[in-house]
């Protein structure tokens, strides 16, 4: 179904439409909504309230942007609000200014010191490759779920959009209202951590 | 291509490497990064287990809000309906 057809349909109140965009669209929500709240429960909380946001609203959506991007500029105008009742301070650096504190994809001692004479930089101790049927064991997805769950808010928002949803970078960067090069470092960063989080399990049985 | 190209560090080049897979690096240093894992095992391994991690997130499935909340949402629908 395309926006059109959607928003018609919600428009007529179909609630097999609304029922299916929920679905669709409800964990996403979910991990945006906690990079402003506190919790998980205010967060469905948030969640909750764009929806009935998005009823009240959807007679008059003009179609100026994707619906998928107008329920979330909704919802993230919903945690914001609610962010700053909770006295929370909103961490806008960790979507505006991501790269503002630097952090490495892999810690320096993994590589030689920058006054190395001959190798500056390269690897003291390389990544090895992995064996292949513990990285397809079901155990293995658990690791990389718990690692996405220890992201920061905002890296876990961009990983689980780009990576577990399968969003493109253009509709993860509207949805989240963060600059192109922002949301590649967030990416970047989040991407590097469970990388880490594979190896170190991966490799410690060895 | 230039011969000039630029020497990376591995330390330098690990931190390229989603610049590299998004398409998002420019040309030249796009050249020096494929460069670099032509020639080096370390870097090359990286690369990859980067993209089996990407592959490997790709097969979670996605977290979801309760069965209650959900419930709740449809019943608002109900109420909201009659316009």
């Amino acid at each position: 179904m395309d926006d059109a057809a959607v928003i018609a349909a919600l428009r007529a109140r179909d609630e097999r439409v609304f029922a299916e965009l929920m679905r669709m669209y409800n964990a996403s929500l979910l991990r945006v909504a906690l990079i402003y709240v506190a919790t998980r429960s205010v967060a469905e909380d948030v969640v909750q309230e764009t929806w009935i946001g998005v009823l009240n609203g959807i007679d008059r959506f003009e179609g100026r942007s994707s619906l998928k991007t107008w329920i979330f500029r909704i919802l993230t105008n919903i945690a914001k609000t609610r962010g700053q009742r909770e006295g929370r301070t909103v961490p806008f650096s960790a979507l505006e200014r991501p790269g503002a504190v630097p952090e490495a994809a892999v810690d320096a001692d993994r590589f030689l010191p920058p006054d190395h004479e001959r190798w500056p930089g390269h690897w003291a101790s390389k990544p090895e490759p992995w064996p292949e049927e513990r990285l397809l064991a079901a155990e293995t997805r658990g690791v990389v779920e718990r690692a996405i769950e220890d992201l920061p808010p905002a890296q876990r928002a961009v990983i689980s959009l780009r990576d577990v949803e399968g969003w493109s970078s253009e509709e993860t960067r509207n949805a989240l209202g963060v600059s192109e090069t922002n949301q590649r470092v967030l990416l970047h960063r989040a991407r590097s951590k469970v990388r880490q989080a594979l190896e170190d399990y991966l490799m410690e049985a060895q | 291509m230039s011969a000039t190209i630029e020497q990376l560090s591995c330390q330098e080049l690990v931190e390229l490497v989603t610049d590299y897979l998004e398409g998002a690096l420019p040309q030249g240093e796009r050249a020096s990064f494929e460069h670099h894992i032509d020639g080096c095992r370390g870097c090359r391994e990286y690369v990859r287990q980067m993209r089996q991690t990407i592959e490997l997130t790709g097969s979670l499935t996605p977290a979801d809000v309760g069965p209650e909340a959900e419930a709740a949402l449809l019943a608002a629908f109900r109420d909201w309906k009659p316009r």
